[in-house]
């Protein structure tokens, strides 16, 4: 028999992916047919496309899975779960292996977790965030060379009164951060 | 009709045409829409990425703020629409979770009572809720002539596939054609525009949009319209940048469709926020609509 890898709990990986999925169980009736790789704009970019993603899984295989760029190139686009004969929740996998990873510090390789974090931080800050406002503070705080690059695009956006500098700020922002304290009592990640 | 509306953040900055546009319209076909008090960013797709519990708390917070006047919040942005109803859906079919965004909730002093409220997408309630004889009623200047490639994009077809087809969705064409406008053969209409990887990485997105803005102008259209802040972001804010990475030359105009409604009741342009997007739709709707060039 072969020996299952485990995380520190324990549990095999399968197992734990689905743990954190809401109708993750369906992950156990992939056929392997291959329609959501079909069916994914970011295939090509992937390390390992969904089908094969959910084959690694199966197979136990934690680190390969958690260290891949695949859950990343994903954009909730939605097109494979809707396309999938079995009902899997295809996109809310991407994201619970997205969470995974982070937690672990298995996320190497890519900026996607560092645009999250800044756009929760403003979120959490303000209340409030925005599209290009957090491009801009992302680039600025990670990658000064493409804010220069992007320099013409802020440009005619600002002039067009669709850029701002700062979110508006929710008035019970208070009460913003009791809940979102509160959910993370309640065994969410920080 | 009474809703309540969910701006959302990109409506109040680089999406502001579509806000304006859609209070201009709504006006007009007396829906009343009145904005939800002190809402907060239903944290994209950015927040699912990282907690799962904490983002659903975090947009339960504006469907516990609906009063009780109220029975359906309406959103015109797609992201917003679908972190909304997944939330509510989410806490009618899991009871273990619904108590927990309750508990969390209750420590702003609120809470949701999942199902109470509808979430629907404005497209919805303007094809299902006021419908072709209230629209085609109100238009005095029709849209004839103009070709309008019709874009839906992902998160309000997909994943429910309860208010259009997944896959060939048509209800933005029926509005289009009901403001006798001609909608184009345009099968990448639910394809994705890449989302936030404009921000990650670029070449990945270029050639998403890119695809999109080629089939548009295959089919012939003279511009795109759109249902979502991302998607015209993406479409038209980066459409310079994909003509140089390719050598393309694409000039796709692309607007709200309330801009375009607000256009065929007669409503002045300045006030559907024209003038906003980066590739001018001015020139084409004046060459397009002889009507255009006498008024505003
Ligand atoms: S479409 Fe569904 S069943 Fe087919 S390979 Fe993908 S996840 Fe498995
Ligand atoms: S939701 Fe993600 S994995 Fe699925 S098709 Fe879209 S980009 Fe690919």
């Amino acid at each position: 028999m072969i020996a299952m890898p485990t995380d520190q709990r324990g549990m095999a990986f399968l197992d734990e992916v689905i743990e954190e999925v809401p109708g993750g169980e369906r992950l156990l009736h992939c056929l392997q047919c291959g329609s959501c790789s079909g069916s994914c704009p970011n295939g090509p970019d992937m390390d390992y496309t969904p089908r094969s993603i959910f084959a690694l899984i199966a197979a136990g295989q934690r680190e390969k899975v958690l260290s891949s760029n695949t859950m990343w190139c994903c954009v909730s686009c939605y097109a494979c779960t809707t396309r999938c004969p079995q009902n899997i929740p295809i996109t809310d996998v991407m994201y619970a292996l997205k969470r995974i990873s982070l937690r672990e510090g298995m996320a190497t390789g890519t900026d996607a977790p560092a645009l999250a974090k800044t756009f929760t931080g403003l979120l959490e800050r303000y209340g409030r965030s925005f599209e290009l406002g957090l491009a801009s503070r992302y680039y600025l705080f990670n990658k000064p060379l493409s804010m220069l690059k992007m320099g013409p695009l802020g440009f005619s956006m600002f002039t067009r009164g669709r850029m701002s500098l700062t979110p508006t700020r929710i008035r019970q922002l208070d009460q913003l951060h009791a809940i979102i304290e509160k959910a993370r009592q309640l065994g969410g990640a920080t | 009709m009474k809703y309540a509306y969910y701006p959302g953040c990109s409506l109040e900055t680089s999406g502001a045409a579509y806000d304006v546009s859609t209070r201009a319209v709504a006006n007009l076909l007396n829906l009343h829409l009145v904005e939800l008090d002190d809402w907060n960013c239903c944290g994209a797709t950015e927040f699912f990425s990282q907690d799962e519990l904490t983002a659903s708390a975090v947009v339960a917070r504006n469907l516990a703020l609906v009063g009780p006047d109220f029975d359906q919040l309406v959103a015109p942005c797609t992201a917003c629409y679908l972190n909304l109803k997944k939330t509510d859906h989410l806490m009618r079919g899991d009871k273990k979770m619904s108590d927990k965004i309750n508990e969390a909730l209750a420590a702003g002093g609120l809470n949701h009572q999942a199902g109470r409220v509808q979430v629907r997408h404005l497209l919805d309630v303007i094809h299902a809720d006021v419908g072709e004889a209230a629209i085609r009623d109100k238009v005095v200047r029709p849209l004839n002539g103009l070709k309008v490639a019709c874009y839906y994009g992902c998160q309000m077809v997909r994943p429910f596939n309860d208010v259009d087809d997944s896959e060939q969705p048509t209800k933005l064409d029926d509005v289009l054609a009901w403001l006798e406008a001609e909608p184009t053969h345009f099968s990448a209409k639910a394809y994705c525009c890449g989302g936030h990887m404009t921000q990650i990485s670029e070449p990945q997105a270029f050639e998403l949009i890119r695809r999109i803005l080629q089939n548009a102008a295959d089919g012939g259209a003279d511009m795109i319209a759109c249902l979502c802040p991302m998607c015209q972001l993406n479409l038209d804010a980066y459409q310079s940048r994909v003509n140089r990475h390719f050598h393309a030359d694409f000039r796709m105009p692309v607007v709200y469709f309330t801009q375009l409604m607000g256009l065929a009741f007669g409503v002045e342009r300045k006030k559907l926020g024209f003038g906003k997007e980066i590739v001018a739709a001015g020139p084409v709707l004046e060459r397009k609509l002889r009507t255009l060039q006498q008024v505003g």
